[in-house]
């Protein structure tokens, strides 16, 4: 009984430890795997973050209903606030209608304030984003009103109070006295600045008027006073009478379409000396006629869509006299019928098109990418809305039949021509590489190249390299080949501590020491470069043939990098002293100024910092690995080589380099690899300024730094911070490609020692 | 000349000054830091000169500390637009601390030695720590109390001195009751406001349930709210009394000052001082510099937070990482058969280790902080939405983030160590009826402890001195409160820090005066590169001793 007690209590025990050894394994295996897992991890992450932006845009069709307010009159303004929540129509025949979009239910009902016998004749709206329309009447005057959402919160939701608003005042002021003459308004142009509103129309029979009207608020009584004034433009070549109007926010141009299809810029930044700077046709066939006109965000590119289908992209850019030229920037694909309108996104550069046939394409101009090309009717769509997110997109059809679509496009910015490629901004007068991401002003367009960033970072890692391969390799083989026991278990430990220092004292000793002490002593660099190689030879030719034997047998051999410490100290102490007197010499006092003189821009933080930084973080990573590589090469060899009659260096150059080439070369690219990521380095030495050159004398901003610097204020989940998680992928993606190279061939060369 | 060519000798010489070089830079780097590092807490002169360039009429007299002298080219000066003496090619510059930021905002000036008058070294010069604007360079005249004067001359000073330490003491019970009662009031107030959301949002309960919260809360509240009354009166007690006495000092230009005694950190007469004297303040300043908050955009004072911060980060990261670490190599070594897997995983472990730090703290920050942390606001925090509690960086992912980054560095060391470990004694083990786990539980781990270890401190080193990911995930420039107090749970992971490496950057590149806070950077780059240093040598020396503890064994 109790030795059947004893077996079984045995056979629990066994059976406990079984477990628990099963348990173990299993333990240990999953953490074993789980380290590939992080990798996998990271990896797939940091793509999950990266892929929203390449996949395009979507279109849904969510609903469609008779405009609300009736389909009997046509729609001439539509807008919805940005949650979606309320939509105000204005219409032909004089009405407001605020009314919720996704239903068409009608919340409040307005009309425009216009006496009963005055017709309207025109129609124009300011920036999506200002609220403000225009309508030009018969008798001169112009209509300009804004409508507001009023919206409150409250537990229960958002709660809205929509109303007409005058941007000048009161209802009584809401019409505009813009033809003294009291003519028609066939076409009208408004737009909202920082001075005030500014109005331009063109009269039925083809006359210009410009009147601004500047709001000031009085200092004493903080009563707001509008000031208007009038001025008459130039009219337009060989009788060509204006079918659009366009001013900009910056109140300084004037584009003026006509009805053969020509553009015409007036500078009214004198309005009282306006006048027409350039004329040209901006549709390229010969019949077709110019159907839309739009500026988009910012009131610097202009949306030019044609009755033959084409859209195009024009630009004032300066020509070689600085004159402003309407340029063409860049085509998108074309429609297959006429355009009938064209509308811009409220916070991008982004717009939409729609035509005679009832599609619908979304553009966005900086990309020169068409994300959505779709017939959301069959029916000729006379507008088409999209609401300030970019949520929403309502087309109207020519029987007032509103098309609601869900739309989802959040990252139009992006493309590869944009991040790799040329392209022509905003601005500029031509095609370039810029990175510039965020800015003050909303109508902003960003700049995503990344060349800028990625030649900063090879330029960094270049000259890194070049400042830490020689020294490193030629030390690795020295320590490895050459030097004695006693002093290399000095040296190893020495370098490997150098490896250890953090980068941020690195960087910081480049940015606020070494920078300035070179702006300081430019000459004695120079000088170092040149003699320090120099002094090298002469003390050791001195120490091996001028020095009798007794003095020399007293440093026993394998010691030559101990003798060479004075002799560079003396070296350097000598070429920083020299350097005022070289300067006086040879560079008239001030080697900076004569750097400028040659036209070499010089900035304190520069390359030359970051190559001497840097490669002094990356000389322990090169030098350890490229050591061990020499010191595995099989004795044998090198004593066969040496039983041959060859010298010490014969069989180093011959034997030993070149059996340890493959480890030498992974230890470079593993250099490689650490020098391209490193950050903090580059962050403090460098002026952190994104530019596309390889001057040694001139910063750069790295892929890297740039995550460090924009990281922190990127907005989650925007392109910016996308794209910035596109450039740690790039960075993972390059090291990896690296360190696997180099741990291949470091595999291979451990296989080829062991054979040998 | 030619065979010596021909020998290959000069070749030879050429790689070993490469070494040399390459000795010189680090030793040369790290006797730099230390020399400036050190002699920040050095009470070093204060000279006095006149100074008159050609255009001025009249000589000024300037006052203050050399912080460093420059040769430069003259040309170069007058481009700067500097006036030099004419015919000069060469001059030298000093760079004198003068001090007095609330008198003139030029507190550090170059000076070119030309136009400088004889050094004097004024033995009653007194300069003062102050805890806004920086040092105060000057004589003492007068020792106010109340207002009035009470001493002047050389009896205001020993009155000052007197009424110094008391001063001091003051000082300090203000910013304990500042710092640690009123900060606990503020921390429970801030648990009632979030509490007091968690009632008007738990609509599961009754209203008459709702109430009686409520009114909980209020009474706490108002209990609260009389505490921290009584501590505000008690702290304006200690100010009123503190804001009696005040000194007035002259400049060397003869501009009086008044300062109270309740704006002065420290006091001492550089010029006035034996070199057992100038020790004890050393060591006191170095004290106060380990032991102290930061002051004035972290330029002054002292680095405990950022200490406390880097020391926490470290001790929690290696929590996560031995155990990962270790059970990997561990794997690897004893488990895993020689196959894709193992090479999968080793290509893995060498990637992890030359990934770039930033890619680090860019998953760090999305996939802990925004994706990790995030959710768990959403499920455990909703009361104190919108505000993030663990959806913002912190320590714990910092920490994370970390772990992740040095895992390769435990199991490369870790394996090491296990491969020393000869396989008779394994296979003993499992001769006498143990099984793998016990083998490795009771031989393998016990004998391989110091590889461990030593992997351990080079993950510690590793991550002391990494700043990159850390800018992402969890630093911040100045912390109000750190992650360890005394209030409940004690240990807030959900807490930004301060950390050694970002307060260098900080402090060096991102303050508005760096030339100010160049010696503190210095002095912090110093105690990180200590610290990287000891811990490396540690590591070494265990690495070292258990090389050759195994190669005995094994003859």
């Amino acid at each position: 009984m109790s030795s059947l007690s004893a077996t079984s209590t045995l056979g629990r025990f066994q059976r406990w430890r079984r477990t628990k050894d099963r348990t173990a394994r299993y333990t240990i295996g999953f953490f074993g795997v789980a380290v590939v897992g992080a990798l996998t991890l990271m990896f797939v992450y940091l793509a999950s973050e990266t892929l929203p932006m390449f996949q395009g845009a979507t279109l849904e069709p969510r609903t469609e209903y008779a405009a609300p307010g009736g389909a009997d009159t046509q729609t001439i303004h539509l807008a919805v606030n940005r949650h979606r929540e309320m939509a105000v129509r204005l219409t032909e025949d004089r009405r407001a209608l605020f009314f919720r979009p996704y239903s068409g239910d009608i919340v409040k009902e307005e009309s425009l304030p216009i006496p009963e016998d005055v017709q309207v004749t025109s129609f124009s709206a300011a920036e999506p984003r200002t609220r403000l329309v225009a309508a030009g009447l018969d008798n001169g005057q112009v209509l300009a009103i804004e409508y507001e959402y009023n919206e409150r919160f409250s537990p229960e939701g958002r709660l809205y109070n929509p109303s007409l608003v005058y941007p000048l005042g009161d209802e009584d002021s809401a019409l505009l006295d813009v033809d003294d003459d009291g003519r028609a308004i066939s076409v009208v142009g408004i737009q909202r600045g920082s001075s005030g509103i500014r109005v331009a129309a063109a009269t039925e029979d083809g006359n210009l008027v410009l009147v601004r009207f500047e709001e000031r608020t009085s200092m004493m009584t903080g009563e707001t006073e509008v000031r208007r004034s009038a001025y008459d433009l130039p009219s337009l070549p060989d009788g060509a009478t204006p079918t659009r109007i366009l001013l900009d926010i910056t109140g300084r141009h004037m584009l003026v379409g006509d009805d053969q299809g020509q553009l015409h810029f007036f500078d009214i930044n004198n309005p009282s000396r306006a006048s027409l700077v350039d004329s040209k046709r901006v549709i390229r066939g010969d019949d077709a006629e110019v159907t839309s006109l739009e500026y988009l965000l910012g009131t610097v590119s202009i949306i030019v869509g044609g009755s033959d289908g084409t859209v195009a992209q024009y630009m004032l850019v300066r020509d070689d006299d600085n004159v402003n030229r309407i340029t063409r920037v860049r085509d998108f694909p074309s429609h297959a019928g006429p355009i009938r309108n064209t509308q811009p996104e409220y916070i991008r550069k982004g717009f939409l098109t729609a035509d005679d046939r009832g599609e619908v394409k979304i553009h966005y101009s900086t990309s020169q990418r068409t994300l959505i090309e779709r017939q959301i009717t069959d029916q000729p769509l006379h507008r088409v809305y999209v609401d300030p997110r970019n949520r929403l997109l309502i087309g109207i059809d020519d029987h007032e039949t509103w098309h609601l679509q869900d739309l989802s496009n959040p990252h139009p910015e992006v493309s590869f021509h944009v991040l790799w490629q040329k392209v022509w901004y905003e601005g500029r007068s031509g095609g370039d590489y810029v990175w510039q991401s965020s800015s003050a002003t909303d109508e902003f367009e960003p700049k995503f190249s990344l060349v800028p960033l990625t030649i900063g970072t090879i330029k960094a890692a270049f000259y890194a390299m070049l400042f830490a391969t020689p020294l490193a390799i030629m030390g690795a083989i020295y320590s490895a080949y050459f030097m004695s026991r006693r002093m290399r278990s000095i040296t190893k430990p020495s370098i490997e501590l150098m490896e250890a220092l953090p980068t941020v004292i690195l960087g910081f000793l480049a940015g606020l020491w070494l920078a300035p002490f070179i702006e300081a002593n430019l000459p004695a660099i120079a000088s170092i470069l040149i003699l320090m190689p120099l002094g090298m030879l002469v003390a050791a030719f001195l120490w091996t043939r001028a020095l009798p034997e007794s003095l020399r047998n007293l440093v026993p051999a394998g010691w030559e990098a101990a003798i060479l410490i004075p002799v560079i100290l003396a070296i350097g102490w000598f070429s920083v002293s020299m350097s005022p007197l070289i300067e006086v010499w040879m560079f008239s006092g001030d080697a900076r100024q004569w750097l400028t003189d040659q036209g070499i821009t010089y900035d304190q933080r520069n390359a030359l910092v970051i190559g001497i930084a840097m490669g002094f973080a990356v000389i322990p990573t090169i030098y350890s690995i490229s050591e061990d590589a020499v010191f595995n090469v099989p004795k044998h060899l090198t004593q066969g080589s040496l039983a041959l009659g060859a010298t010490p260096w014969q069989t180093v150059v011959r034997v030993v380099l070149l059996t340890a080439s493959p480890g030498i070369f992974s230890a470079v690219m593993i250099g490689f690899g650490r020098a391209v990521g490193e950050t903090m380095i580059v962050l403090m030495a460098t002026g952190n300024s994104p530019v596309v050159n390889f001057n040694i004398f001139e910063g750069m901003r790295t892929l890297s730094a740039n995550i460090a610097v924009e990281m922190p204020e990127a907005a989650v989940g925007s392109t910016h911070f996308r794209i910035l998680f596109l450039a740690a992928l790039v960075l993972f993606a390059l090291t990896f490609a690296v360190n696997t190279v180099a741990e291949i061939v470091r595999q291979r060369l451990r296989q080829k020692y062991s054979s040998l | 000349m030619n065979h010596w060519f021909k020998s290959g000798t000069p070749w030879i010489w050429l790689n070993a000054g490469a070494v040399a070089a390459s000795l010189v830079m680090v030793f040369g780097l790290i006797l730099m830091i230390a020399v400036n590092g050190l002699s920040f807490f050095w009470p070093s002169e204060v000279i006095e000169f006149e100074y008159q360039t050609e255009q001025d009429s009249e000589p000024r007299r300037v006052m203050g500390e050399l912080q460093r002298s420059e040769t430069m080219t003259a040309q170069a000066m007058r481009d700067a637009g500097f006036t030099v003496p004419e015919g000069q090619d060469i001059v030298v510059r000093h760079l004198i601390k003068r001090g007095n930021r609330d008198l003139d905002s030029r507190d550090f000036q170059w000076y070119l030695d030309d136009f400088m008058s004889e050094w004097e070294r004024p033995r009653d010069v007194v300069v003062l720590e102050r805890l806004q604007w920086g040092d105060f360079y000057g004589y003492i005249r007068e020792y106010q109390e109340d207002g009035e004067t009470v001493a002047e001359g050389g009896e205001a000073r020993t009155a000052f001195e007197e009424r110094m330490p008391q001063t001091r003491e003051l000082v300090q019970q203000i910013e304990r009751i500042e710092r640690i009662e009123i900060g606990r009031v503020n921390f429970e107030l801030e648990r009632l406001r979030i509490a007091q959301r968690g009632v008007e949002r738990a609509e599961e309960l009754s209203l008459e349930e709702r109430g009686q919260r409520q009114e909980e809360l209020d009474a706490e509240r108002e209990e609260l709210d009389a505490r921290y009354a009584e501590l505000e009166a008690e702290r304006n007690a200690l100010r009123d009394e503190l804001g009696r006495f005040a000194i007035v000092l002259e400049t060397a230009d003869g501009e009086h000052a008044t300062i109270p005694l309740s704006r002065i950190v420290n006091a001492w007469w550089p010029n006035d001082m034996s070199v057992p004297a100038k020790l004890r303040h050393y060591v006191v300043a170095f004290w106060d510099f380990m032991t102290g908050y930061p002051r004035e955009a972290n330029t002054e004072g002292g680095i405990l937070p950022a200490i406390f911060g880097t020391v926490l980060m470290v001790i929690l990261m290696s929590i996560v990482v031995t155990p990962f670490g270790v059970l990997a190599a561990i794997y690897l070594r004893e488990y895993a058969k020689q196959g894709p897997l193992v090479r999968t995983i080793r290509i893995s472990v060498n990637n992890l280790a030359g990934v770039p730090s930033i890619v680090f703290g860019v998953f760090g920050l999305g996939f802990f902080v925004y994706l990790i942390g995030g959710n768990i606001d959403q499920i455990f925090f909703r009361d104190a939405l919108p505000s993030p509690t663990f959806g913002s960086p912190a320590i714990i992912w910092a920490s994370l983030t970390l772990a992740l980054l040095t895992l390769p560095v435990v199991i490369v060391s870790t394996e090491e160590g296990l491969t020393r470990i000869g396989a008779s004694i394994r296979h003993g083990s499992l001769a006498l009826g143990a099984t793998k786990a016990e083998t490795l539980w009771r031989l393998i781990v016990p004998l391989s402890a110091p590889a461990m270890m030593t992997g351990l401190i080079l993950a510690v080193a590793r991550a002391a001195g990494e700043v990159a990911p850390l800018m992402l995930v969890g630093v911040v420039k100045l912390a109000p409160t750190l992650p360890l107090d005394g209030n409940f749970p004690y240990l807030h992971l959900d807490r930004a820090f301060m950390h050694l490496g970002f307060h260098i950057f900080d402090v060096g590149f991102q303050s508005p005066n760096v030339e100010a806070g160049r010696p503190l950077v210095y002095a912090t780059a110093l105690v990180l590169v200590m610290l990287i240093i000891v811990l490396n040598l540690t590591a070494i020396s265990i690495r070292n001793y258990l090389r050759e503890k195994y190669r005995a064994d094994s003859d």
